[in-house]
């Protein structure tokens, strides 16, 4: 019988799998982007595993709104890369200094 | 036994993909390591017994999102050997931080020490028993107020991701409507004194 912490434990690895993908993939936006949905994807591989183990579908509704609103974000942050791209020619994040921040 | 070798099997995929994402150069394949990642976790998901959403997740993320991702992995012409330069650099100090990162996390949702398996509430459902109605009821009731929000991002989601990307195309005629209300009527007609031609 599987128990809540062997899902617990996927997901954190996930989690540590894509922090991973930003230190490494630091220059290229996309990946970058892209590792944020995996980490959202473990997030809410946590919150179903803690609805289905406290027979609770409250956690499900939470990761309704979670994938919600990261379909906004992934849309919004892609519109942003394809302007960003338009005006720099690049999408290496070091270029990215125009505000000198 | 064979759920174990589905969770197994399911979970040893999207730790494969996940790996896959982060270390491939060309990034259309990153995208499709994604999709795999998005497909094997929504099996990990229909394992828990949360069907709507495991079909959610693939229409959405792997229908939609993941498209969107290619659509614009495939338009922009990047160079991916200036984005990788120093990846081998960044390698030793991602590990270190992921394998501290796991340790600590591994320590608190793991089966030892803070008892998280004493969470055993989980419930045999009958065999008519309905996910998504399930799902509807809570959403439609306790979460009506949450569910208006998410509606409204998503009108601003479109709202914003159109605006960003519009291009004004020079082809189009169109009015400035300030200039159209700030126009005044001797703009617009000019009477002119004509002297009357004198009768023959």
């Amino acid at each position: 019988m599987l128990a809540l912490a062997d899902y617990l434990i996927v997901s954190a690895i996930l989690l540590c799998l894509s922090v991973a993908g930003i230190i490494m993939n630091r220059k290229n936006v996309i990946i970058l982007l892209m590792c944020i949905e995996l980490m959202l994807l473990a997030v809410n591989t946590n919150f179903i595993a803690f609805s289905r183990f406290n027979d609770d579908v409250s956690g499900q509704v939470f990761v309704f709104f979670i994938l919600t609103v990261a379909a906004a974000e992934a849309a919004i942050g892609l519109a942003i890369l394809v302007v960003l791209f338009r005006n720099k020619k690049s999408i290496n994040v070091e270029d990215l200094n125009s505000m000198k921040g | 036994m064979f759920e174990q070798v589905l969770f197994y099997a399911f979970s040893g995929l999207v730790l494969f993909a996940a790996v896959m994402v982060i270390t491939v150069k060309n990034p259309v394949h990153a995208a499709l390591c994604l999709v795999l990642a998005f497909f094997s976790s929504s099996g990990l998901w229909l394992l828990l017994e949360a069907e709507f959403l495991a079909i959610a997740l693939v229409l959405v993320y792997v229908g939609a999102v993941m498209v969107l991702f290619l659509f614009v992995v495939m338009m922009l012409d990047i160079n991916i050997a200036e984005l990788r330069e120093g990846f081998a650099s960044y390698v030793p100090v991602a590990v270190l931080v992921a394998a501290a990162m796991l340790a600590l996390l591994s320590t608190i949702v793991g089966h030892v020490n803070f008892g998280v398996d004493s969470i055993q509430g989980v419930v045999a459902h009958a065999s008519d028993y309905s996910n998504t109605k399930a799902l509807g009821m809570s959403m439609y009731t306790d979460f009506i107020w949450p569910f208006e929000i998410a509606s409204v991002i998503l009108l601003v989601a479109i709202v914003a991701a159109i605006t960003l990307t519009l291009r004004k195309s020079r082809q189009t005629k169109s009015a400035n409507p300030s200039n159209q209300v700030a126009v005044k009527s001797s703009d617009r007609v000019r009477l002119v004194k004509v002297p009357s031609e004198p009768q023959e």
